[in-house]
């Protein structure tokens, strides 16, 4: 197989780095090599995250090119939008995306406008969108953080991932407590088209 | 068993199997994980230094007394360190000594994009050059045996992008190594011309045994395939000329590269047709392919600054280039990072930027992030500690210039202030400026993720220790305006810069309340009575839509503009009260238990 270039991306908080770092486990248990890089520092201080993910028989870069990520991951609208140049170019790119808007400090103060046609310019540009209210639906299932989890499960699903065993991923990944919790999320997101 | 770890990780993994004792360090972004991820093995003795010479230091005398031991940094740590690098070189090592140089290309988070691959040139010790996690293991491990062999410290030179991509590596087991038996030697150990010289000969030769072994070892390395196109590329440009070449070229992949090896090159070069040097930053290896009278294509046709990524290569030799998607652009808006809520420096920005003539120095640390909306506060960084001695030479200038002579305000924070903020404030003191200095006493090394320091109480392992007391420390220096405030009560501010800039002599301000992010310690609780545990609202019929409280940059503050009133997210808020501070019609509110 040709090496898969996902982008995985939000703003400091979301979930991010959990659901990234499950889906390289899962990966790895899978056999691929895997490399994944990110830019964070600024995370805490409410600045973008966007970790790379790559996989394959042999990846060299860590890092996706423009216009050949197979699928964005996007926790936020903005996010993905920023990151929309990342996206395959010839109508095969899949967008994952939570309906969610966090206003950056521009935005609060006035100076800038958040963009009202988000969604619109994606859907122009993915082959396949995947849009959902993912607190809503993790809210539903009993705490709104696990917004992530149900991304990855939908994630694993355009992958083609199933095979792979993610309830055991995340027993071994997540805390203890929060098991149930997350596995559920999972097979919501599974189960989204 | 292998494991996907980053670079940091990985040199961390490396440094506990090569049976390392000793690590020291001053964390800077990229470089921090390396000693935080060192802590976690109970057989390395792990210390946060108070700046890079120190940690440097530190670690020649370990090595003297017979321990491997290592010191990490960010490039411009290096800068802080350079003084003992460049004689360590010479007095060279009992046990291994590696130091890390974590450099930044395309400059993410740090002052400038230097190249630190010159320092090792310029202090003729070895160098390596990983491009991914195993070989940050791997090169490790073999620096500490290079080291010894050769009696010489090892740099490794990172980038951002080895630092903190994640990769498969191999783990092996720990390797004891005894601790090698110290032995009084004055002609090695004390730096005196007449020791040098004689030291410098043997670097010297040193160097050529070294060349051997850089045109001999498996870090260096060509891979043939096509011979039409030749590259030769370090770290992580060989990563991404593979990414875009494939086996349509040939490669010669640099790993080791103080002394560069110059046969090895020469057969390289004479094998391929067109020869390319693809490198970061600076043409390090492509000026001495040149001088060994080789053509070569390098930083003529690549850029000098900025990563090699593979699309940068495609583009510099495909002509092949990705256009933004205008329609997309013009639509997206910038994310900056701001002071997080709660963070104790807003309240302090938010009444200095509003002082009219007075030069606001500034210094590295969250801080920085004042310059920009709202606060457009500080005017000047330079680097670790600039702010006191940069301002104290602003202030000299001013005082001599007639009419209106401006204040300057120095202000860091209290991690940067112990780096190298209290050799400039005896220059203040010394040399009588009436320069106002700002310590921002977040109680921790906030920047680079919440790092203990010489104030906050514990060591690296969370050990109880020593922690200074600054008012004092400020005070025996010579300054002797010494006032500590809670920068999220701006009465309280306002008044002490009033008084400040009423005085004229030097003074220090201390703000003296804890970062919103640290795990509090026993003794935060106690000094800090009810911190993070209130939250605000707003009254909406009482709210009248002036958004002032926006104007504190707080990210918890949100203005609704359809309803033309403003809310606070509850689960930002941590209660520091700034926004009700200055709300004009008390519409903020506490939220009573």
């Amino acid at each position: 197989m040709s090496t898969k270039n996902i982008l995985l991306t939000g703003v400091g908080g979301q979930g991010t780095i959990l659901a990234s770092k499950l889906l390289t486990v899962g990966l790895i248990d899978a056999g691929y090599d895997v490399k994944m890089s990110e830019v964070h520092g600024m995370s805490q201080r409410e600045g973008p995250v966007l970790t790379h993910v790559r996989f394959g028989k042999k990846v060299f870069s860590p890092i996706v090119e423009k216009r050949k990520a197979d699928v964005i991951m996007g926790f936020e609208e903005l996010e993905v939008l920023r990151n929309l140049d990342y996206l395959r170019d010839d109508g095969q790119g899949i967008v994952i995306f939570n309906r969610v808007r966090v206003n950056p400090m521009g935005v609060q103060t006035g100076q800038d406008k958040y963009p009202t046609n988000g969604e619109e310019l994606i859907r122009a540009r993915a082959g396949k969108v995947i849009a959902l209210d993912g607190q809503s639906m993790a809210r539903e299932l009993g705490n709104p953080r696990v917004m992530n989890i149900i991304l990855l499960g939908a994630l694993v699903k355009q992958l083609g991932l199933e095979e792979i065993d993610w309830l055991r991923v995340i027993a071994e990944n997540v805390k203890e407590k929060y098991v149930p919790l997350n596995q559920e999320a999972l097979k919501l997101g599974l189960g989204l088209e | 068993m292998k494991q996907l770890i980053t670079g940091d990780e990985a040199i961390a993994r490396g440094v506990w199997e090569a049976g390392v004792r000793f690590a020291a360090a001053y964390p800077g972004t990229p470089s921090t994980e390396i000693l935080e991820n060192i802590a976690t093995y109970p057989e390395i003795h792990s210390e946060w230094a108070p700046n890079e010479k120190v940690a440097l230091e530190s670690v020649i005398g370990a090595s003297i007394a017979g321990a491997r031991s290592i010191a990490s940094m960010k490039h411009v740590g290096l800068n802080v360190a350079a003084d003992p690098f460049f004689t360590f070189a010479y007095i060279g090592v009992n046990a291994g000594a590696v130091i890390i140089t974590a450099d930044e290309p395309g400059q993410f988070s740090s002052q400038n994009e230097q190249d630190n691959r010159n320092y090792a040139r310029a202090a003729m010790t070895p160098m390596f050059e990983p491009s991914d996690s195993q070989e940050c293991k791997d090169m490790l491990i073999e620096a500490y045996e290079l080291s010894e062999k050769y009696d010489i410290p090892v740099l490794i030179r990172m980038t951002t992008r080895v630092c903190h991509s994640k990769g498969m590596v191999e783990l092996g087991e720990r390797r004891e190594v005894p601790i090698k038996p110290y032995a009084k030697n004055i002609k090695k150990y004390v730096a005196t011309p007449a020791n040098m010289r004689p030291r410098k000969v043997s670097i010297q030769q040193n160097r050529e045994l070294l060349k051997e072994f850089s045109n001999n070892c498996p870090w260096n390395r060509a891979e043939y395939n096509d011979t039409a196109i030749g590259i030769i590329c370090s770290g992580d440009c060989y990563l991404y000329a593979q990414e875009v070449f494939g086996d349509t070229a040939s490669y010669l992949k640099l790993g080791f590269t103080n002394p560069l090896p110059d046969q090895l090159i020469q057969v390289f070069a004479d094998k391929v047709d067109k020869l390319y040097v693809i490198e970061e930053n600076d043409p390090y290896i492509e000026a001495h392919v040149r001088a060994l009278g080789i053509e070569c294509d390098g930083k003529n046709i690549f850029p000098l600054n900025g990563e090699m990524t593979p699309e940068v290569i495609r583009k510099v030799i495909f002509g092949q280039e990705y256009p933004l998607d205008e329609e997309v652009q013009a639509a997206v808006v910038g994310r900056p990072p701001t002071l997080c809520a709660g963070c104790p420096h807003r309240g302090l920005f938010y009444e200095l930027g509003r002082r009219k003539g007075v030069m606001i120095s500034g210094d590295i640390g969250c801080y920085t992030l004042s310059s920009g909306a709202p606060y457009n506060a500080i005017e000047t960084t330079v680097c670790m500690g600039a702010s006191i001695s940069l301002g104290h030479g602003a202030q000299q200038i001013f005082d001599t210039i007639e009419g209106e002579k401006p204040r300057v305000v120095a202000t860091l924070g209290d991690s940067t202030f112990f780096h190298t903020g209290i050799n400039s404030l005896l220059d203040v003191a010394y040399n009588r400026s009436k320069l106002i200095t700002i310590i921002l006493d977040n109680r921790i090394t906030a920047m680079t993720g919440q790092q203990e320091n010489p104030g906050s109480g514990y060591t690296i392992n969370r050990e109880v220790t020593e922690a200074v007391d600054i008012e004092a420390l400020v005070r025996a220096i010579g300054i002797h305006n010494v006032r500590t405030i809670n920068p999220n009560d701006l009465a309280q501010v306002k008044e002490a810069l009033d008084w400040a800039l009423g005085l004229d002599e030097a003074s220090v301000i201390i703000t003296r309340w804890p970062c919103a992010l640290k795990k509090q310690a026993p003794w935060d609780l106690e000094e800090f009575k009810g911190a993070f545990t209130q939250k605000y609202f707003v009254k909406e019929e009482t709210c009248i839509g002036c958004r002032k409280c926006t104007r504190t940059g707080c990210p918890a503050v949100v203005f609704q503009f359809d309803r033309k009133k403003s809310s606070i997210d509850a689960d930002k808020c941590v209660g520091c009260s700034v926004c009700a501070q200055v709300c004009p019609v008390q519409a903020i509110q506490k939220v009573e238990a």
